[in-house]
């Protein structure tokens, strides 16, 4: 899978074109959005220029421990993100860092441990941040969904515990609910795949020249490690979050205390 | 008018039991033995009256200030027992999604017990045709005892109940009251009824605790309680 292709800035250059169109559009039909899209493109365009000399450093340096703080970075920074997603959870930010790190390390070892991919920087890099990436969208969402759940479903819940139920057997069709929110969009777009949109990294082995045969195959790879890492993340996530609304005596918290 | 038992025994003791949600003195200072038999917690709406019954059965826990439930810490009992023994009938009925039969099953379930579903009915008032009928399809009035039912499937010492006829018509409460009653001669049950109704309170109960912004202002035999 040797693939080599150049881009030259003049190129990237001509692409911002069509941001104009976007920024046209929010213009003439009132979205107000051209701010946000000139944030948006100069922010992609620093960010991505630095994560691209991080990685050839990383790269030319061709050690597994610049991977791994790589990979811890990613993961704390997901896991600050993915917080602000989820501001009815009561501390929030344990579980959805443990459910980070969990589905990075597991699915990301499982690839290296089956063979599919070397553990060198260049396969580990960017698959590590494809999996982290999607599984902070995958727990966020599932935390937001079961904040929003208990707080619509408070009788409910405190009725289940009235009975002398656990915290756990309270809480569990709302955590299942999360669950399902969390992990659904991607078993949705894999469902999909091909049908209705082409995958990233398809597209860009395409481009970069390869045998679509190649370029196929890697994309399963790949979506089916992201299946794994976003379940693993939300299971993790949601398992873990649901008992910070409860006190030791299983009792619902008051919302004001979170 | 029921017989005042003085000499009933004392189920829960309160003393100087304070509450604060919100910034805002829910239960101050609360004095109060309940005892076996039937009570009624009596008061306006935002006395603190559902707050105090939330606490017999620790759903939530006083800030300050001590309960006892048969001369024991209420502390010291563990909450999943505790709840089974003295269980708490919500004001609004929040039955989980499925039949009736299932939602009896569960709450026994929990409890360890056989489910006895035509006991339950028939104590909560309902006919065995309910069993299969799914709790979306009910009407307030039918989910409320359904509640009733499932809560009686644990087989509880006690039973609290928060305004059990509030979202009732009159033919329906009039009904429950009935149930409540009945359930009364038929069991060895204790009722500790949350109504804002002195009316009601006369109906169902022997003795009173009268709540007014968080504090009790009368406790004691029924009448002399509630005038």
């Amino acid at each position: 899978m040797s693939i080599s292709i150049h881009v030259s800035l003049g190129q990237v250059a001509a692409s911002l074109a069509l941001v104009a169109i976007a920024a046209a559009i929010s213009f003439w039909r009132r979205t107000d959005l051209e701010r946000d899209i000139a944030i948006a493109t100069v922010r992609s365009l620093v960010q991505l220029t630095a994560i691209g000399y991080a990685i050839k450093l990383i790269f030319d340096a061709d050690t597994i421990w610049l991977v791994l703080v790589l990979l811890t970075v990613m993961v704390l920074f997901g896991a600050l993100t993915a917080r602000s997603r989820a501001k009815k959870v009561p501390g929030a930010f344990w579980p959805l860092l443990i459910g980070l790190a969990i589905a990075a390390a597991s699915t990301l070892g499982l690839v290296v441990a089956l063979g599919i991919f070397e553990a060198t920087p260049r396969y580990l890099v960017p698959v590590g941040g494809m999996m982290i990436g999607n599984a902070m969208t995958a727990s966020a969402v599932a935390l937001n969904r079961l904040g929003d759940e208990v707080s619509e479903s408070r009788a409910a819940i405190e009725a289940t515990l009235a009975l002398g139920a656990t915290a756990r057997e309270a809480a569990a069709p709302f955590v299942r609910r999360a669950l399902r929110s969390g992990t659904i969009a991607l078993v949705d777009s894999t469902k999909t795949t091909g049908l209705i949109f082409f995958p990233g990294t398809m597209v860009g082995m395409l481009l970069a020249g390869a045998e679509p045969a190649d370029a196929v195959r890697l994309q399963l790879i790949l979506l089916y490690a992201l299946l794994g890492s976003t379940a693993i993340a939300a299971l993790v996530a949601t398992g873990l979050a649901y008992r910070n609304f409860f006190t030791p005596a299983q009792q619902l918290r008051e919302p004001s205390l979170h | 008018m029921r017989d005042v038992r003085d000499h009933a025994a004392v189920l829960f003791e309160l003393r100087e039991v304070s509450l604060t949600r919100g910034g805002r003195r829910v239960l101050d200072r609360i004095g109060a033995d309940l005892h076996s038999g039937a009570t009624a917690i009596v008061g306006p709406s935002g006395s603190g009256k559902s707050t105090l019954l939330r606490l017999l059965n620790r759903l939530a826990d006083p800030d300050s200030g001590a309960i006892a439930y048969r001369d024991r810490p209420l502390v010291e009992y563990d909450p999943l027992a505790l709840r089974r023994e003295v269980s708490l009938v919500p004001q609004l009925p929040s039955l989980l999604p499925g039949s009736v039969e299932s939602n009896v099953a569960y709450a026994a379930g929990l409890a360890g017990r056989e489910p006895e579903l035509e006991r339950c009915l028939s104590l909560a008032g309902l006919d065995s045709a309910f069993a299969t009928r799914d709790v979306g399809e009910l009407s307030v009035g039918e989910r409320q005892r359904v509640m009733l039912g499932r809560a009686l499937a644990q087989r509880p010492d006690v039973l609290l109940l928060d305004e059990p006829t509030s979202a009732l018509d009159h033919t329906a409460r009039d009904a429950v009251e009935a149930t409540l009653a009945e359930l009364r001669r038929e069991l060895d049950i204790s009722l500790i009824v949350v109504t804002h109704d002195p009316e009601q309170a006369r109906r169902l109960a022997d003795r009173a605790v009268r709540l007014e912004a968080g504090r009790v202002v009368a406790c004691g035999a029924l009448e002399e309680a509630l005038s």
